[in-house]
Parts: structure tokens; sequence; C-alpha cells
């Protein structure tokens, strides 16, 4: 019995794990291309879920609704690239930081606008009984953790075997040769917030059947992935989906059977503060080696 | 021989001031021309301005069409490579990847493969090192790797930013006798910017003088290379 909780807890933590590794990546994308951290990328993710509600709502059956809303955020993503982070491209970092929090204010209270602040229970896609009669796993954590791996595995095969795949991380990484051989790289930076938003609206998705939707759905499980990125290293996709199930399960383990539920969040936070004082790369953060 | 590039009064710069004034060029299809000058005298702003890279005023005229109107990728797009200053290599990829890029924008994509082999018979080090990160390459393998991954475009002109810079010159040696072959049997144009006055000479067909942003001087290589002041100032003889 004691063995079943203690997996239990396990399975929870990579299920949610998941979810942060997602979000992790979303903002490592990001990082990569203009080496800004998204504050408000929790926040197009809270977004992309209530669109997702409000198809729901409207009818539309669940999976339709799901990727309806990956389109809907892969277009959120790309405008607000265009429009909003556009302009600010070469000014100073503080003046990118206060865009993205007033991004993040304005995207929060939106929500809170047009949806209302009421916290609203978001349908899971999987059903009620655990999995093949398994009491170690509830059927939306097992769910989950198999569309996480194949969001994983699908941008894997995407950034590594396609031409456009390369294309993102060549503009990403020195955006001058990049033009040179005929990238139109402002297109890519777009896409790349389009790809963002949309593995966040995924992770939006997921997380919300288990905290329910309410416009400040994001802010904890956003510190959650903050924690991740940088465990696993800010510059690196691989050290971010690693990075997110660590922290997932540390902090459903450590939650059971340590400091209590109430005390969750500070492992992140905690986290955070000991890989920025003891390893800021974080464990997969590469320099990259260069010749002058 | 036709022009295949014509620059009219280009002048362009950094910022508000122009590092470059009044420049008149015509560059000969097939021809390898030099653009010689000292540090500073804006030679690489001379490139950078032709692709459209920083700011520039006047007319570009490539293969009978404008481009000073378009954007840096349209006019790679039209089959101008430039090798930039400091190689412009993507350090976090692979050779193979950097090369592959070199061909992104070309519409014939299944001649890629045949083309990267015959990169490899040019450069046989790049195939040695081809899943290997391309930043860790020496110097001499990244200029071969710049020059490579700007051929993959399929140019038919060839923007060089000194190929020579911090090289042995035994590698130079190598790299100039490539540009030959390249110039030769794959009738590519090329504009080279050096420093190596003598190299350059020795491959050109044709040759500038730039001085302080200002073009003093044009002729035929072999010209340049008996002419007193250019002796003295740019051959060390």
């Amino acid at each position: 019995m004691i063995v079943e909780t203690f997996l239990h807890q396990i399975m929870a933590g990579i299920a949610t794990g998941g979810i942060y590794a997602s979000l992790a990546l979303a903002l490592v994308m990001i990082y990569q291309s203009t080496h800004h951290i998204n504050f408000a990328q929790g926040e197009i993710a809270m977004f992309a879920t209530y669109l997702a509600w409000s198809l729901i709502n409207a009818g539309v059956s669940y999976w339709l609704a799901f990727f309806a809303t990956l389109v809907l955020s892969f277009l959120l993503g790309a405008l607000i690239q265009r429009i909003i982070i556009k302009p600010v491209e070469r000014a100073p970092v503080l003046n990118v930081v206060v865009v993205f929090i007033g991004l993040l204010v304005i995207l929060n209270s939106l929500a809170g606008w047009i949806f209302s602040y009421t916290i609203k229970p978001f349908p899971s896609p999987f059903p009620k009984e655990p999995p093949f009669g398994w009491s170690i796993i509830s059927s939306h954590e097992l769910g989950s953790i198999g569309v996480t791996l194949v969001l994983l595995i699908l941008l894997f095969l995407f950034f590594r075997f396609t031409t456009l795949g390369l294309a993102m991380r060549a503009a990403a990484q020195n955006p001058d040769s990049s033009r040179l051989v005929g990238i139109r790289v402002g297109r890519m930076l777009a896409l790349g917030w389009g790809l963002a938003a949309m593995i966040g609206s995924i992770a939006g998705m997921m997380i919300a059947p288990v905290v329910f939707l309410e416009p400040n759905m994001m802010s904890g499980v956003l510190l959650y992935a903050f924690a991740a990125a940088l465990v696993g290293g800010i510059d690196s996709p691989f050290g971010a989906v690693l990075g997110g199930f660590i922290v997932g399960i540390l902090e459903n383990v450590l939650g059971a059977y340590l400091i209590g539920t109430e005390l969750k969040l500070s492992v992140a936070l905690v986290l955070i503060v000991s890989v920025l004082t003891f390893k800021p790369a974080g464990l997969f953060g590469k320099n990259i080696v260069t010749r002058v | 021989m036709n022009p295949l590039l014509t620059v009219k009064n280009m002048c362009a710069g950094y910022g508000q001031g122009h590092v470059i004034q009044d420049i008149n060029m015509e560059i000969m299809e097939g021809s390898v021309t030099a653009l010689l000058g000292s540090n500073g005298a804006g030679k690489t702003t001379t490139l950078r301005a032709l692709t459209r890279m920083i700011n520039m005023s006047g007319e570009l005229h490539f293969g009978g069409q404008r481009i000073d109107t378009l954007v840096t990728e349209e006019i790679v797009r039209l089959g101008v490579a430039h090798v930039p200053d400091g190689r412009g290599t993507f350090t976090g990829l692979t050779t193979e990847e950097n090369l592959r890029l070199g061909a992104y924008s070309r519409h014939d994509k299944s001649s890629q493969q045949q083309d990267l082999e015959k990169m490899y018979g040019y450069f046989p080090k790049l195939r040695e090192r081809k899943l290997q990160q391309a930043g860790t390459l020496s110097g001499g393998e990244q200029q071969m790797l710049a020059i490579a991954r700007a051929l993959m475009l399929r140019p038919r002109l060839l923007l060089l930013d000194e190929p020579s810079f911090g090289l042995a010159p035994l590698i130079v040696q190598e790299i100039f006798d490539i540009m030959r072959t390249i110039n030769q049997l794959e009738k590519v144009t090329i504009l080279l910017v050096e420093q190596n006055a003598a190299m350059a000479l020795n491959l050109a067909d044709h040759a500038y003088l730039l001085e302080t942003g200002h073009l003093v001087k044009s002729a035929a290589a072999d010209v340049m290379k008996q002419d007193e002041s250019i002796r003295r100032s740019y051959l060390g003889a």
C-alpha cells in the first residue's frame, strides 16, 4: 500500500511534469531566438484554454475544440510577435521585460473581464475510471503523459528533420547569416512565437482539469516551468523537458511526504534560487564552443 | 562581356554618417573582380551595402534587374551569395546542416544531395567534419565551410569578404585555388574583398581600389600590379 501511494505520487509527478516540460519548452524556444524570458507565456496558455472552453461550451466536441485551439493559439502567438514584440525587438532588455509583464497583466484582466473570475471546471477528454483498473495512475494523468510525449516527439522530428525546422534553428542562432542564405528571419520569429503559444495551449488544456479554469490558473504552473527550464538549462530544449519531469516528480513527492501540499510551490522557488546560485547554466545548458 | 552587377552612386554607412560615398562599379559576368584597400577603407561596408545588410542609397542593377529596392533575403534568392566578414558560421549547427542551409532558398531541392557531394569533393575536410558542431572547426575549415555554404546556393555572383583573414599561407593558397576553379568551372562571377592584394591581383581580372570610402582607381588586374603607387602601398615592393 505504501509502495502503491509512492508510485502514484511518482506517476502524478510525471503527468504534471510533462505539462511543466511543455511550458518550459515554450519558454526555451522564445529564449533561444530572442534571449528574453516570456513572462506572459503562462497567460497566453490560460487565454487559449479559455478559447477551448468557449468552444466546448458552444457544443463543439472536445477534440475538435482541442485542435481548433491549437490553430487559434498559434495565430495568437504569431500576432503578438508581429504587433507587440517586433517594435521592441532592438529595445533594451528592461523595456522588453516591461512589455512582457504588461502583456501578462493585459491577458489576465482580459480573461477576467470576458470570462469572469469565477472558477470553472474544464473537461478532461479521458475517462473518469482508472485505466485498466490500475490504482497508481488516473486516466487523465496517463492521457496527458501520452499527449505530452506525442507533442515532444513531433517537435523533435520537426526541428531535427525538416528544412523549416532547420531554418528556424538557424534564424534563432544567427539572424544575419540566416538572411544571407535567404531565410526570412521575421517570419521565423513569428512562427516560433506561434509554436510556443501552441505548445503552451496544450499545457493549459492538460492542466486545467486539475487546477480548474480561472485567469490565475497558470501562475503556479509558470513558476514550475521556470524552475524546469532553469534546472535543465535555459538554452537547452532537451534540458527543459527533462527539467520539467524532475520538477514534477520532486514537487509531488516532497509535497506528499515532506513539506505538505501547502508549501509545494516553494519547491519551485528553492530550485530556481539554488540553480541560479550554484549552477547557473543548468544541467544541460551548454556553452557553445566557438573559435575566434 | 556584359556587366552582371552595376553599382551607381552608392553611399552607405552606419547611423547618420556615410562610410562609403559615390561608389560606381561594374562587375562583368564571369569575371573575378578584386576590391582592394587598407583597413577601414570601407571594403566590408561596400559588400554589406550590396546585399542590403545595411542602409544604402544609389542604384544596384543585377542581371538587368533593379535590386536596391529589395531586402537581403530577396537579393540572395536572385543568386547573390555573400560570404560575410567573420565567416557567419552557424556555430551550434553541424557542418552538414550549415551546408544544407546554403541551399535553403533554392527551388530545385532534388539536386541538393549532389551539390553536397560536390562540396565535399572541393573541401574533403568538411566531409570528415560533417556531423561535428561547426563552431568547433578550425578557422580555415570554417572559411571553407562559409564558401561551400555560399556555393550551395548555386549563385551567379559570389561576394567574398576577406577569405584570407587570419589563415595560414598554405590554407590561403588552397582557398584561392578553389576560388579559381569555381570561377572557371562553375562560371560563378566573383567579387573579392582583400587586404592581401598580391593574392587577390593574381586571381582577379579587374580591380578597384578603395581609399577612405571613395573608389580611387579602377583598372585591369595586370595594370594594377604594375602601378607604382599600388606596388608601394599595397604590394610591399
